[in-house]
């Protein structure tokens, strides 16, 4: 009797030991208090957990907002619960995370498999191309030509794979324009009138000497080294990766001159990009900022904020800098991120997901909704076109002014055929590298050998 | 353990012999200690011996893609010491851990010497111990995003600095972008978390001093200065070389501080990238056959020191 009760204890105290490690094995994902009476049902034609990747909480507050299904406090859809699993996207962590789960979605349980998750166009083609065989075409999820219609042309280029199927889709488009802070332009140039300002910023060369100008007034063009960056990546001649070969374009090379030459000169305030420094910029010196809708509203309106919404403040003019800027096209066309959805393959959520396809990306109510609530740029010409021609409709951030014309053409004009899977991490450690090059730690050849270094530690397969 | 058993086993023998032949409680030994060497086997001993293996692979992830493994004999270990990027990690490591180690043992040392000696008396020796230590306490990563924020080019440091006059506003010192503030900043932490733990156990090693010895010495005229360096110092060697050998050990594995510092980048010119940072570079993009590479020349040095540590105290008990 005795010896069996110390077997059993024995026995008790060693899976107790295994259940602890299986638990955290399992990776802490979020609580799912639904999980467990979901499998015990009789299997259901639709999955009772989907559970979306994302790096941030912004895909999280548009449905909150704009998918009326979704019930905010449980995180239900129906009888469905939303498992969210977010992470950070600096490093490519965000990525791995996806990775991991991704390659573990054929063994993995039911409601434990990703449903949905979301990428962005630096990045995309790893997982749209058809070896990857992550994500769904958006046809066999329930999607037609038809739905999507409406849609820029570049947002379904860049989730198409090489073989000529799309596998993924947004509800925003981000051409980029150069937003400026209206009461420096008035005091730096006489004015504040966006075609005027255009006129001075329409060439690097003519940008290069309104820096001198504001520069000679005591304000910074810039805020930070990254700023311009994209304007220039966008524009390159040739991708970054060839047959795993790296390639500096020369426009890449520009970005470094002028940035160097603005550094030393102190035109801009040497913020990293997201950096404290960076985003204090808005309410300090700093006389420009470039960036789509989405960074208006999810990045610049809240740095300009003096107080911020979180301690109270209010968003309107006297709050910071808060409505005193205003919009332009800048030197040269670009655009930068946007978020694409894609349904992952082994889903068994797909009627759902593309029902928020369809009411998230593929509706012109949603889309003005967007534009209207949030300043999104949306994905959907016919809306976006009707507010480009509607003079009553402006961005209070703005001080009123209606940025949807320059953003409609300028989207028209995207073309993405630059893209590589290897381009977020190169173009972090790029600018990383020359960072010290900028704050003069290092000479021009040396932040080149960093950056190669870094680019062959996160993708080891490429040659500098 | 059987040892201690045994004899019970006899006594109790000859009336059990009824049932059963003999009854070995030595087993329930093995038994209690079996979930050990088990979840040792699984969790420490086997990803040894594959890291092991795996330094001798090409093996890495592209896209979602396996690459490998291929077997490539010392290919990873060439390539390490060729470029010579990891005997710079060493030293960026290196130099970081006797920044902070120089300050760390003097200050402990003093502090030690202070709180145990019976003259000074010091009051609430209690209070400030505990109010040393504190930094220990703080997660590294929390203590190190705090700094990071302290030390920003327009942080709180710089301001004071600036108010102060010591510093042009226009013209701030950049901390996290320069190599010796980088440097410097990681060692004033790895200083400031570790001197209270030094402290304690330097007090534990004078307080085992014979006071006999300091009564002699003060009857013979010396100076509470030679007492120190003629009696304290050399009896608490033993104790000294098991500090500077341990946290030579951690100094190696150095990783949180900078890691959280400098965002994972090692800035500037990766003059601030410890051993361990490489490592987790490598493995943060799932390349186990460099990342095990790496591993495998750490843990030969980690071996090395821990056998000098074996070798003091073995010693030290000869004697």
């Amino acid at each position: 009797m005795k010896k069996a009760l110390a077997v059993l204890m024995a026995l008790a105290m060693a899976s107790s030991l295994l259940a602890g490690c299986g638990a955290s094995a399992s990776s802490a994902s979020t609580a799912a208090p639904a999980s467990s009476t979901a499998s015990s049902q009789a299997a259901p034609a639709e999955g009772k957990v989907l559970r979306v990747y994302c790096w941030n909480e912004e895909f999280k507050s548009r449905v909150e907002a704009y998918y009326p299904d979704y019930n905010k406090d449980t995180q239900m859809i129906g009888d469905t619960k939303v498992e969210w699993v977010i992470t950070p996207n600096e490093n490519n962590a965000y990525q791995n995370a996806l990775d991991e789960a991704l390659l573990k979605q054929s063994t993995a349980a039911d409601d434990q498999k990703v449903d949905l998750f979301l990428i962005e166009a630096d990045y995309a083609l790893k997982y749209t191309s058809a070896d990857a065989g992550v994500a769904m075409s958006v046809q066999d999820v329930g999607l037609t030509d038809a739905d999507m219609a409406d849609q820029f042309q570049y947002t379904r280029d860049v989730v198409t794979g090489e073989d000529g199927v799309q596998r993924g889709i947004s509800w925003q488009g981000c051409p980029g324009v150069m937003l400026y802070r209206r009461d420096i332009a008035k005091d730096v140039f006489g004015t504040d009138d966006p075609a005027e300002i255009q006129k001075l910023v329409s060439d690097w060369d003519k940008f290069d000497a309104a820096a001198e100008k504001l520069s000679a007034k005591g304000y910074k063009m810039l805020p930070g080294f990254d700023d311009t960056y994209r304007v220039f990546s966008n524009n390159v001649s040739a991708p970054w990766v060839t047959d795993n070969k790296i390639n500096v374009d020369p426009a890449i090379t520009q970005w470094v001159e002028q940035t160097k030459e603005y550094t030393d000169k102190g035109y801009n305030e040497k913020g990293n990009l997201w950096s404290s420094e960076w985003s204090k910029g808005a309410t300090d010196k700093a006389f420009c900022y470039f960036g789509p809708a989405w960074f208006i509203d999810y990045c610049l309106a809240g740095y300009t904020m003096e107080t911020s919404e979180a301690d109270g403040g209010k968003a309107e003019l006297g709050n910071g800098t808060y409505g005193e800027w205003a919009a332009c096209a800048g030197p040269q066309g670009y655009f930068w991120g946007g978020t694409w959805m894609c349904a992952a393959e082994g889903s068994d959520n797909t009627a759902l997901i593309a029902d928020m396809m369809k009411t998230m990306c593929c509706n012109a109510d949603t889309a003005t909704k967007l534009a209207k609530d949030v300043n999104e740029f949306a994905n959907n010409k016919t809306a976006m076109k009707a507010l480009a021609e509607d003079t009553s409709f402006g961005s209070n951030f703005l001080g009123g002014q209606n940025v949807y014309g320059a953003m409609y053409d300028s989207a028209e004009k995207i073309v993405m055929d630059k893209c590589t899977a290897y381009d977020q991490g190169l173009n972090e450690s790029f600018q990383t590298a020359y960072h010290d090059y900028f704050n003069g730690t290092v000479d021009k050849d040396t932040a080149y050998a960093n950056f190669i270094k870094t680019a062959q530690e996160k993708y080891p397969e490429l040659k500098g | 353990m059987q040892a201690t058993t045994a004899p019970a086993e006899k006594t109790v023998e000859p009336r059990l012999k009824r049932n059963r032949k003999s009854i070995s409680y030595a087993k329930w030994g093995y038994y209690f200690i079996a979930p050990f060497f088990v979840v040792y086997a699984v969790f420490s001993l086997y990803p040894l011996l594959s890291t092991f293996y795996y330094s001798f692979f090409e093996y890495y992830r592209s896209g979602l893609k396996f690459i490998g493994p291929n077997f490539v004999g010392f290919e990873n270990f060439k390539t390490l010491f060729a470029n010579g990027d990891l005997v710079m990690y060493a030293k960026n490591t290196l130099i970081m851990w006797i920044l902070g180690f120089i300050p760390q043992i003097v200050f402990s040392l003093l502090l030690a010497a202070w709180f145990t000696d019976v003259r000074l008396h010091i009051r609430g020796s209690g209070f400030f111990k505990t109010v040393i230590y504190m930094p220990n306490i703080i997660m590294a990563s929390a203590f190190a995003m705090l700094f990071f924020t302290l030390f920003s080019d327009k942080g709180p440091i710089n301001d004071i600095f600036i108010s102060l006059g010591w510093m042009d506003a226009a013209r701030p010192y950049q901390w996290l972008a320069t190599t010796a503030g980088n440097r410097g900043l990681v060692a004033f932490m790895n200083f400031l978390m570790w001197y209270g733990n030094t402290t304690i156990m330097l007090m534990a090693a004078i307080m085992g001093v014979d006071p006999g010895l300091y009564e002699a010495a003060e009857i013979d005229g010396a100076s509470s200065t030679k007492q120190f360096f003629s009696i304290t110092l050399p009896l608490i060697r033993p104790i000294l070389l098991y500090v500077v050998v341990t946290s030579m050990i951690g100094g190696i594995q150095m990783f949180d501080v900078p890691q959280i510092l400098t965002n994972g980048k090692g800035l500037p010119d990766r003059t601030s990238m410890s051993l361990v940072m490489y490592l987790n570079n490598h493995l943060f993009s799932k390349n186990y056959g460099m990342a095990g590479a790496v591993s495998v020349v750490l843990f030969i040095i980690a071996a090395v020191l821990s056998f000098l540590v074996f070798r003091f105290n073995t010693r030290k008990e000869e004697r």
